[in-house]
This record gives structure tokens, sequence and C-alpha cells, in this order.
């Protein structure tokens, strides 16, 4: 018997703030938290939307007085604190945290030891601040770990190996990944501009965000999310960009409908990834057509707050909830004119819609891509 | 009540060796991972040139899953086998490397073909597109080999139809230190798929 997964309750830090609330005002004013920054390392002037330290800081003040975190470390506290009061930790309580890059930063002391830059040496940390008893999850799978961070603890909730879960992830602007990114040449030289014509690549970002879920029926209320389906599924086709047939997003969507019985007319809204690059876009409008919700409002939330590589999934999925919950379709910042071929139905205002069911779905080097199906509890 | 699964194949590099269900196949004296590497793929009579442009992390995913993979994937049809990775020091290996090649500014090299390698996830990729796996695949960090994790997701992923088959792998490289355990789960095969048996591939 397969239990039901619940998402509760959701919380944010980006730019734009260091909550729910303060960042959907921000999104419904068109506020974006990209900005020119200075010369970092040896990379000229770039764009990015970056959390401001001082703010941060004088936040997590609020927290803990430890000082012995590192900015990355501080968004993810930042991040689950509010969440885990409202609930209690048992045995029987997954920490799935996900990230790209971690605390990568600290490679730039040469004296770092390795072992400081694991990624289970972060998760235990942040683990050990909130005391889980079990052993951290970590997903680390490019730019989709966010989104697949949430289907891996759905598939471990709905199996009954864990009654709850506490979800985080987190990354942050780092010259190691600017500097990558910039070597692919896959950096715009403007805020980045999802699906339309003029878009020329991408802006990075950072943000910490963490939802809190559940298998227990009795502590879902209206308004709660639960989540029908999923799917995980790879291009086999190339290491740094996506299949042009979309196939992998493709089957990722079609594993996901196909888990849930819904039918694909229901879908009311579409969280896409929309990077910005050429490819990325591209091929997302190419899998959409194929499964026929070329006619669904779908938008990319890159243009408010740059690419936040592992932690953008369940960032997106985080204002998606929002949106659901408000009725409330948010435009497609950076948009102006459509720019792929096949043509998608990209949100270009802010929209009121009843939003019953909505798709969240990633894309990320190494060819994977994630999909996962959510229904609002009524 | 769920039907069991088992481990139909396993393999295992670590020691400058690879063994076979159990057997010993191939073993290197002396040599860098690299050179060991390269005896092991001619030894095995691997042919895919895509293997040299690899990093170290990529190249052992690879050859412990191409030993298991090329006696089991039909080219011929779709091959609904889902991949399971996981491990210590994800991609550090490369991160470091990277991290190398932009820390002078009088040598200053950010390179795409090994920034792309940054992911541990990677490897996962390179085996999907030697065969054509269009299927489930995940890669997760654990601070040791996590039997209990890794044979849960697998179960769960044979028993709510989302694979046939799941290749699972510890696949850990760091500073020329490495070892690797894959294996395939299945519905038929000799070992039982469950924490214990998964265990003893990596111990023993």
């Amino acid at each position: 018997m397969k239990k039901n997964v619940y998402i509760t309750d959701t919380n944010c830090v980006t730019p734009l703030g260091f909550d729910v609330t303060s960042n959907w005002e921000a999104l419904l004013k068109g506020q974006s938290g990209i900005g020119l920054h200075d010369k970092l390392g040896m990379l000229e002037s770039f764009y990015a939307s970056v959390i401001d330290s001082e703010q941060l800081n004088t936040a997590f003040a609020g927290i803990s007085g430890e000082s012995h975190f590192t900015k990355l470390e501080k968004m993810l506290i930042l991040a689950l604190a509010p969440i885990i009061s409202q609930h209690k930790i048992t045995n029987r309580t997954a920490f799935v945290f996900s990230t790209t890059k971690g605390n990568i930063s600290l490679l730039e002391n040469e004296n770092c030891e390795i072992e400081a830059a694991h990624l289970s040496a972060l998760a235990k940390k942040i683990s050990t601040f909130f005391g889980f008893t079990t052993e951290p999850i970590v997903v680390s799978n490019a730019c989709v770990s966010g989104i697949l961070a949430i289907a891996v603890a759905k598939r471990m909730l709905q199996s009954g190996v864990y009654d709850n879960a506490f979800v985080v992830a987190g990354d942050e602007v780092s010259e190691f990944v600017l500097s990558g990114f910039n070597s692919f040449q896959a950096m715009s030289q403007a805020p980045c501009k999802p699906y339309d014509k003029d878009r020329n690549g991408v802006t990075l970002g950072e943000a910490a965000a963490a939802v809190y879920m559940t298998s227990h029926s009795d502590e879902v209320q209206n308004g709660d999310m639960k989540i029908l389906g999923d799917g995980a599924i790879n291009d086999a086709n190339h290491i740094s960009g996506p299949s042009r047939t979309g196939e992998g997003l493709f089957r990722s969507i079609e594993s996901a409908f196909k888990e849930s019985g819904l039918e694909p007319e229901k879908l009311s809204y579409i969280s896409a990834h929309g990077t910005a690059t050429l490819y990325n876009d591209e091929m997302e409008a190419v899998a959409f057509n194929r499964l026929g919700l070329q006619k669904v409002p779908v938008n990319s939330l890159k243009g408010f707050y740059g690419h936040t590589l592992g932690a953008s999934g369940l960032l997106e999925t985080v204002i998606a909830i929002e949106s659901a919950r408000k009725n409330q379709l948010i435009g497609s910042k950076g948009f102006s004119e459509m720019g792929v071929t096949q043509s998608i139905e990209v949100i270009k205002e802010h929209t009121e819609n009843e939003i019953n069911y909505f798709l969240k779905t990633a894309s990320g080097f190494g060819g994977c891509n994630t999909a996962v199906l959510f229904e609002k509890v009524r | 009540m769920e039907a069991n699964k088992y481990i139909s194949q396993y393999c295992v590099i670590e020691n400058n060796s690879v063994a076979i269900n159990g057997e010993p196949q191939f073993a290197l004296e002396n040599g860098s991972f690299s050179e060991f590497a390269k005896a092991a793929y001619k030894h095995f009579g691997i042919d895919y040139p895509k293997f040299f442009k690899m990093d170290n992390l990529s190249k052992l995913a690879f050859l412990t899953s191409e030993i298991i993979l090329k006696e089991v994937v039909n080219p011929a049809e779709e091959n609904d086998i889902a991949l399971v990775f996981a491990n210590q020091s994800s991609s550090l290996d490369t991160d470091a490397k990277y991290q190398s090649s932009i820390a002078d500014e009088t040598a200053y090299f950010p390179s795409p073909s090994v920034f792309v390698y940054t992911l541990p996830n990677i490897c996962i990729g390179e085996i999907c597109i030697k065969h054509k796996l269009q299927s489930e695949n995940a890669f997760f960090v654990f601070g040791e080999f996590n039997a209990a994790f890794m044979s849960n997701y697998a179960n769960l992923l044979l028993e709510t139809n989302k694979a046939e088959k799941v290749l699972c792998g510890w696949v850990e490289y760091y500073n020329e230190k490495f070892k690797a355990v894959v294996y395939l789960v299945e519905k038929q095969g000799k070992l039982e798929h469950n924490e214990q048996t998964v265990n003893t591939l990596y111990t023993k």
C-alpha cells in the first residue's frame, strides 16, 4: 500500500527576502534580485542575484550566536529554522539536503582540508544544529537536485521508510561556478531573459529553500500540496547539452502523469526550468509540445532569482506552491517576445487564475531531468 | 508482500584490481589510477574512445559499470535500467583541479572540458550515453557507504515500476584513492537483495 505524501510548510531565503511572504510581495512588485556586481577574482563585472551578507548576518544573529558558519550554512539554517520549530524531529524523520556545489568556495583557501568541503560534512553540520538523528541524504544531481530532492523524499515516505521529511536546498554564487559558466560562454551579458528571442545565457544566483513533507494526512490542511507523481529520467544524449528532442524531460513528465492518473487537460500551470540558454529553453518548448502541454501557462523564475543551481528546483517549487495557494500566476520576468521555435504559453503579466494542479520541471548537465506533479488539497 | 529482488551481477574495483561476482579477474601491480584504468579497459576489450576524455571519477564508474552492462544490455531494444550512484567525495578530485586553474592570475585557464566534470552525476550521464539508457537516475553523497539507503531506494524504484532493473553503485575517487562497487538489482539472480548482502559486497 503506497502512502500519500504532502508538502505542508515552505520557506525560502533569497535576495528578495528571508521568508515566503517577503518574497511573494517582491515578486508581485516585479522586483528582481539580479544586480550588477564588481570584479570577482579574474572576472570582470557580472550580473548575479546575490544575498547581502550583512542582512544575512543580522537575521542569523536572531537564531544563533555561533559564528563558525559559512554564508551558505547560514542561508540553509535560516531557511529551515521556522519550519522545524513547527514540527517534532523523530528517528523516523528524514533529512534530505540538495546542493550542487555546497561549500566549494572553501577550496579558495589553499590550506583548506578537503574533508571540510565534503557535502556530507556540510549536511552533518546542519543536521547537528537541528538535532536530526537519521543519516542525512545528500542529493547532488546538478541543476535538478532541488526538485529531485522532493521526488526522493516523496518516494521514501510513500513506501514508509520514514514518516516525514525536511528537505532543504542551497547554493551560493562563487568564483568557481561563475568562471565555469563563463568558460562555457553560457553567461548572459544582461539579466537573463528566459524564452525570449534576445536571450543569450544564464544569470547565476544564490538562495536556500526548505519544505516539510509528511505522509500523515492528519497534518494536512486545505491549500497544502499532495504530490501526485514524479520522474527523473536521463537524456542519454550529451553530458553538457540537452537532447534536441527533449527526450529525458518528455519521459520524466510522462512518468509523473502515468503515476498520477491525472488527465493532462487538468494541469493549470507549469513552473519550468527556463535558464535562458538557447538550447535549454528550446528543448523545453519541444518537450512540452510533444506532450500537448503547449497551451498550459508556463513561467521561469530565473529572471527574478537567477539560476540558483541545486537550490532552484526547490525554491521555484516553494514559489509555485504560493502561486497555487493564492491562485495567482507570476509573469515570467525578462520575457517579451517568443524566442523558441515551438510555441508555448509563457505568462507575460501576473494573472489571477485558479491553480489546482501544477507541474515543476528541471533539467541539467549530465543529461538529467526531473518532473514532479502537485495537487492542491481542497 | 513485495516479491523478492536479487543481485544478478556485481563488480568491485579497488587496489588496482577488478573482481567480477567475487572472482578476481584482473590486477595491475603498480601504477597510477590512470595506468590501471587504461590497462583494465584493454583487458576487458572495451572499445569506446570517449573513455579517454573522462575524468577519473567517470572512468572509475564507467569501467565498473561497463563490465556488467556489456553482458546485460541488448542494444536492439530499450533497456529500462535505472542508475543509482553514490559516493563520499562527490566530484572533489576534479573540483580541486578546476580550482587550481582559476587560483592564479598568471596561470588562469578555466576550461569547459574540466568544469563539466565538477558534478558527480556526470559519470551517470556517461554510462547512460554509452548504452542509451533513458531511464531513472540519481546521484547521492554520504559520509560512508550507506547500504540501507541504497537497498531501500533500489527496491522502491522497482516496486513503483519506475524501472525494470536498477544498477547501483558506490563510486568513490579522490586523489588516487578509489573504490567502486557496482551491482545490478532485478527480479532474478543468485544473491538475495537486501541491506546485509549489499554490505557484504562492499566489505568483503
